[in-house]
């Protein structure tokens, strides 16, 4: 057990720096993936994928949300503003949402978000919406092995960003 | 000033193995706003929950972030423990570096990086969390149950059992429901009123139990836990008190045209009537249309004959008030009306009869004795034609979509008795598919068809029509490929049931949702099939779905369960992560009202002060404890005056800058 | 036209002088004949500047959201809007929701052949313009400039808005003066939208780049627009976390515009205001008929404020809607 306890100690700093550093210098390109995952169904799915051990890249980073219904289109726009280059929404399948209806508005409000993103000419393949339920870990790791691998051959997103947040 | 602590999780070696927890320690600590962070190999352990609690008293946490294994695992733990050392358990929040990072990642510095983000965006959203307070609200202790048919009667008695006082309502003037009707129940061929009538004595015995029948629920508000109902009592001209149901009135009374409901209209009974001998209560009613008293103010005979001074012609309805903590829906089924089907001449011949009819005519207190007689002449019929699925499985827009469950099995029944009692009778039944999943269901039907012969042709009855004093069956026989056409004494049909229609009603009051065909919806198909998705409302027997007798007892008794669980609480602790509106940015659109499936939001209009300006405006107001916090409402809400407490558009933005930093 | 604007503006007086209403929310000329503005009218003696005529393009639906609830009160007279056909969907969708009180408003329906562009007169070789009157032949408008006069095709002229138009029937009115037969729905609103979608993503990338970088967030469109009618707008709500007044960076106009017409979709009327209105010359309405577009191609023809109180496709849906991976490719197509 290590304790520490004092933020000014310089060893910290350095180690933290380091840490910092390691992030985005001598390293080849990965892709930002934020992910919105459902607290009922598809949370649950990534926790299963993990407690199964089933791999997917460190790429992906999972946001806890009630319900897919949750995800305001600002959101993703804000994901890809401060650099995401793609952006996965993941709910219970339709019909099994925990709230009834969430994931019917939700269906309804990507479609066209997604349609309008296609329209002003960014990447199809940059946004996804995948309904994974609490028991399809393997689905889970699977959407996002290929999620990650799509994004990665798509590249980085230049089209949307906030071209300053890139280093 | 924001003083948070983050602890970081090693879990034995479930995390410590593939993710630096000594580097997620040190990037903590340069976090904003973090005081402290320490890293141990159980956080979840007492003594890591210990040096958490110490943390929070020592450096005067109020936030933290816990890196650990996923939220749906200890998140509650963990709150629990922030919470004894006095920080508001929901300015915790988790960072998942078990199951969304050290176990799926095997490369060390991959997933200590990813650690580090994830880490990062609890920080972050932490930094915006605000202390929040579960809402408390009252649990009346009683219980009401709409509907007194075998699904309420049951419901209603696992609920007195357990202690608590339950109301029924019910619209007719006796419980018992459908099942009173009933001649025998498959696939047992028990009498359904053997087994019935002591429930339906048990339910009046019983001093938990108010009955309240002839009666209709007209209004419900409030939320789980304290629901006020207003019930009317329909005025029966007859005191319920005082009646001792000898019915001597029944006999004097000289009106007797009125269609006897309980024999489903196949014969008469008077003006002033107890719906059947075994009715609960056993008190008579006087029909207002029939009688001739309260139609022309002469007659009056049943007030003479009335020993007990029951009747009362000056009657008015009543409204009965009352709180509930609980309700249950029971509001039953009945059989849709076959005359839309013109093919099978229901209305033009009245040998053509329904399953229900004929359960009536072979029910030894039915219009005939119980024995087996054609409507029209009265005589022994020789051959009977069973068609199934009249109006069921039907996508024509005529009938309903679904399967109605019950009617392969009931038509196996009545064939099986027809031919037990009358064997002389020939019997043939047209089916699409039999079906039969349930205990001994396949063995019944099978004696049907093998051991008592019965008739089972595979395929669909084209018309129905009267010719020299028989009927003429013309149909088709999938099996032989074949057109046939049969002489036969009486068809019947077997009806699709559809929901009551007061179960509309009842569910728009009750703000519970129906499908499409009016059953009511659960709140989870498979994991909550008793309950709606309103809280609070219950769901019990047909009017969720078709299902049999053992179905119904069997969801009833999940039903009062769940009612149970609910009473027994002194107080409910609501979900604080709920939708708020912030009334200065409402627009009083109502996008968010309709988009809710709970019906937890409402308008008021009222005067509003913004910034000085004071005006009358319509705004949103949230039931904090009708609203289950799923945020479908903020997304529609384009001022972002709704959002959501505990995952708030700042924080779950904060989140997304963090991890996109 | 000019019959329509007599009788409009006569009725006006009328219905001011007897009482009927105490307000009137029209169009008054401004410094030009054609800079013709909304105005509240309070008192008889000011609708001597009340005008209707080919320059009125301006959607007034919006202003009754103020002038209906604060006309509220003891005594105070009803409000008169004169409100064009494409008018009447804003107010009907502000009507479904419940944004103007219905019992303070007296609608004239006016009539409306289709409102004109000044700049696109201009751009037909016009200088010094002092006037556009109606030509005998119903077709053509005769333009009288400093220089002498010509003659234009109307079609030619007319606002973008109008370039295709939903009807002459107005969908809500208490009275009408019109001229006009309703012959339905006239040219392809979609075209634009149809030819976008047909580009490569390049293309409609570079499309959008060239045009939105000349958003200078001055928000009028936000300001003309009936749907955008919010009390306070996320984008000037600090604690929205979108809050932004100037682009400060590529993307930011464009989110601005995409949060927009994603704010409004379902409720658009596509009364073409945003695009009007936009001194940039953005074509700003291809953004909302694009969504438009899409919720007819998905979940049927829908039109908001074809009649108040209906349930717009956002706080709708159906078990089979189409899924949004679909809905990218269809969309495109």
């Amino acid at each position: 057990m290590s304790v520490n306890v004092s933020v000014n100690e310089p060893a910290v700093k350095a180690a933290a720096e380091n840490a910092a550093g390691a992030n985005t210098e001598n390293k080849e390109w990965r892709p930002r993936i934020v992910a919105f995952c459902c607290n009922w169904c598809s949370y649950a799915g990534a926790d299963l994928a993990g407690s199964s051990r089933l791999s997917y890249p460190a790429d992906v980073k999972i946001i806890r949300v009630p319900c897919s219904c949750r995800v305001n289109p600002m959101f993703i726009l804000k994901a890809f503003e401060r650099g995401a280059d793609g952006v996965i929404l993941c709910g219970c399948h339709p019909g099994d949402c925990h709230y009834s209806t969430g994931n019917y508005y939700t269906r309804r409000r990507m479609a066209l978000l997604f349609s309008m993103l296609d329209y002003i000419g960014v990447e199809r393949g940059r946004t996804r919406v995948e309904w994974v339920s609490a028991a399809e870990g393997a689905r889970f790791s699977a959407v996002m092995n290929d999620f990650v691998a799509k994004i990665t051959e798509l590249g980085e997103n230049v089209k949307v960003g906030d071209l300053r947040c890139k280093k | 000033m924001q003083r948070l602590g983050v602890f970081v999780c090693w879990c034995g070696s479930n995390i410590a193995a593939t993710v630096d927890v000594d580097r997620v320690v040190a990037e903590a600590k340069v976090q904003p706003g973090v005081v402290f962070a320490q890293d141990y190999q159980y956080m979840c352990s007492e003594a890591g929950q210990n040096i958490i609690k110490d943390a929070i008293k020592q450096y005067g946490l109020n936030g933290i972030v816990v890196c650990s294994c996923s939220p749906r695992m200890h998140e509650a733990t963990f709150r629990k423990a922030a919470e004894a050392a006095g920080l508001n358990p929901y300015m915790v929040e988790i960072a998942n570096i078990r199951e969304h990072c050290s176990w799926i990642h095997k490369d060390k510095e991959a997933g200590t990086e990813k650690a580090c983000v994830l880490m990062r965006a609890a920080v972050a959203k932490v930094l915006l969390n605000t202390p929040l307070k579960a809402g408390e609200s009252k649990v009346v202790k009683r219980a009401l149950v709409i509907g007194g048919g075998i699904a309420g009667i049951q419901t209603a008695l696992d609920i007195a059992d357990a202690g608590f006082p339950v109301d029924i309502v019910e619209k007719n003037a006796t419980i018992g429901g459908r099942m009173a009707q009933l001649d025998k129940t498959f696939p047992t061929l028990d009498c359904s009123s053997c087994i019935l009538t002591p429930k339906m004595v048990e339910a009046k015995t019983n001093e938990n139990i108010r009955l309240i029948t002839y009666a209709e629920v007209e209004e419900v508000s409030g939320f789980v836990g304290s629901f006020k109902a207003k019930i009317r009592k329909k005025a029966r001209f007859v005191k319920e008190d005082v009646c001792t149901g000898c019915g001597v009135c029944m006999s004097k009374c000289p009106s007797k045209k009125g269609l006897n409901e309980f024999n489903m209209g196949l014969n008469n009974r008077p003006a002033i009537y107890i719906p059947f001998a075994q009715a609960i209560p056993n008190v008579a009613v006087i029909d207002k249309t029939q009688c001739i008293k309260l139609n022309t103010g002469k007659c009056g005979l049943c007030e003479k004959v009335c020993t007990a001074g029951a009747i009362d012609y000056t009657q008015q309805d009543e409204f009965i008030e009352e709180e509930y903590g609980a309700i249950v829906m029971a509001t039953g089924f009945r059989p849709i009306d076959a005359s839309k089907f013109d093919e099978y001449s229901y209305s033009t011949c009245k040998d053509v009869v329904t399953s229900l009819e004929l359960e009536r005519i072979m029910n030894a207190a039915g219009p005939t004795g119980g024995v087996l007689l054609r409507p029209s002449d009265g005589k022994h019929p020789h051959s009977i034609v069973f068609v199934q699925c009249v109006g069921s499985r039907d996508v024509s827009g005529r009938g309903k979509p679904y399967c109605s469950k019950i009617c392969c099995m009931y038509t196996a029944k009545h064939a099986m008795l027809i031919r037990d009692k009358y064997p002389d009778v020939e019997v043939h039944v047209f089916y699409i598919d039999v079906r039969t999943p349930g205990k001994n269901f396949d063995e019944f039907y099978r004696r049907a068809a093998e051991q008592y012969d019965v008739d089972y042709i595979k395929g669909q009855v084209g018309k129905v029509w009267e010719e020299d004093g028989h009927l003429v069956v013309r149909g088709v026989d999938l099996i032989a490929n074949e057109q046939i056409v049969l002489n036969t004494d009486m068809v019947v049909l077997a009806t699709a049931i559809e929901p009551d229609p007061t179960a509309r009603k009842v569910a728009n009051m009750l703000t519970a949702s129906i499908d499409t065909n009016d059953f009511i919806t659960e709140a989870h198909p498979k994991l909550r099939p008793v309950e709606s998705p309103t809280a609070g409302i219950f769901l019990s027997g047909v009017c969720q779905g078709p299902k049999d007798i053992p179905e119904t007892v069997s969801q009833a008794g999940a039903a009062a369960s769940k009612v149970i669980g609910l009473l027994s609480k002194n107080k409910l602790t609501t979900n604080p992560c709920v939708a708020h509106s912030d009334e200065l940015l409402c627009n009083g659109c109502s996008c968010c009202e309709k988009v809710c499936p709970y019906g937890a939001i409402s308008y008021d209009t009222h005067l509003i002060n913004d910034h000085g300006v004071k005006e009358t405006r319509r705004v949103a107001l949230v039931n904090e404890a009708l609203c289950q916090g799923c945020g479908a409402c903020t997304v529609v809400c384009p001022s972002g005056a709704m959002d959501l407490k505990g995952f708030s558009n700042k924080q779950i933005m904060a989140e997304v800058e963090a991890i996109c930093l | 036209m000019q019959k329509v604007s007599e009788k409009v503006i006569a009725r006006a007086r009328e219905l001011m002088h007897d009482g009927t209403v105490s307000k009137v929310v029209g169009w008054k000329a401004g410094e030009f004949f054609y800079d013709c503005e909304p105005n509240v009218f309070e008192t008889e003696e000011s609708l001597k500047d009340l005008v209707y005529n080919r320059f009125c393009g301006a959607n007034l639906s919006k202003y009754m959201i103020k002038n209906s609830i604060a006309s509220g009160g003891e005594g105070a007279g009803k409000v008169l809007v004169l409100l064009k056909p494409c008018d009447t969907y804003s107010f009907n969708q502000l009507l479904t929701e419940h944004r103007i009180d219905r019992e303070n408003v007296y609608i004239l329906g006016v009539g409306c052949e289709g409102m004109c562009d000044i700049d696109r007169i201009r751009e037909r070789g016009f200088k010094g313009i002092t006037g556009v009157l109606e030509a005998d032949s119903g077709n053509e408008l005769v333009i009288t400039t400093l220089y002498g006069e010509g003659k234009v095709n109307i079609d030619d002229v007319l606002l973008n808005k109008c370039d295709s138009c939903k009807g002459k029937a107005h969908k809500i009115y208490d009275e009408l003066i019109s001229d006009n037969e309703d012959e339905g729905p006239r040219g392809d609103r979609f075209e634009g939208v149809r030819e976008l979608e047909a580009m490569s993503p390049e293309q409609r990338f570079a499309f959008w780049q060239a045009e939105l970088s000349k958003c200078i967030r001055c928000n009028a469109c936000r300001n003309a627009c009936p749907a955008c009618s919010c009390r306070k707008c996320v984008f000037d709500n600090n604690a929205s976390g979108i809050a932004s007044k100037a682009n400060t960076d590529s993307f930011e106009e464009k989110m601005f515009h995409i949060i927009r017409a994603f704010h409004v979709a379902g409720r658009c009327t596509d009364c073409g205001e945003c695009t009007r209105v936009c001194p940039q010359g953005i074509p700003l309405h291809l953004f909302n008929r694009k969504y438009i577009k899409d919720i007819n191609d998905f979940y049927g023809e829908y039109a908001a404020g074809e009649e108040a109180g209906q349930r717009g496709p956002l706080i709708s849906f159906t078990e089979q809607d189409i899924e949004p991976g679909h809905a990218v490719v269809k969309g495109g197509n």
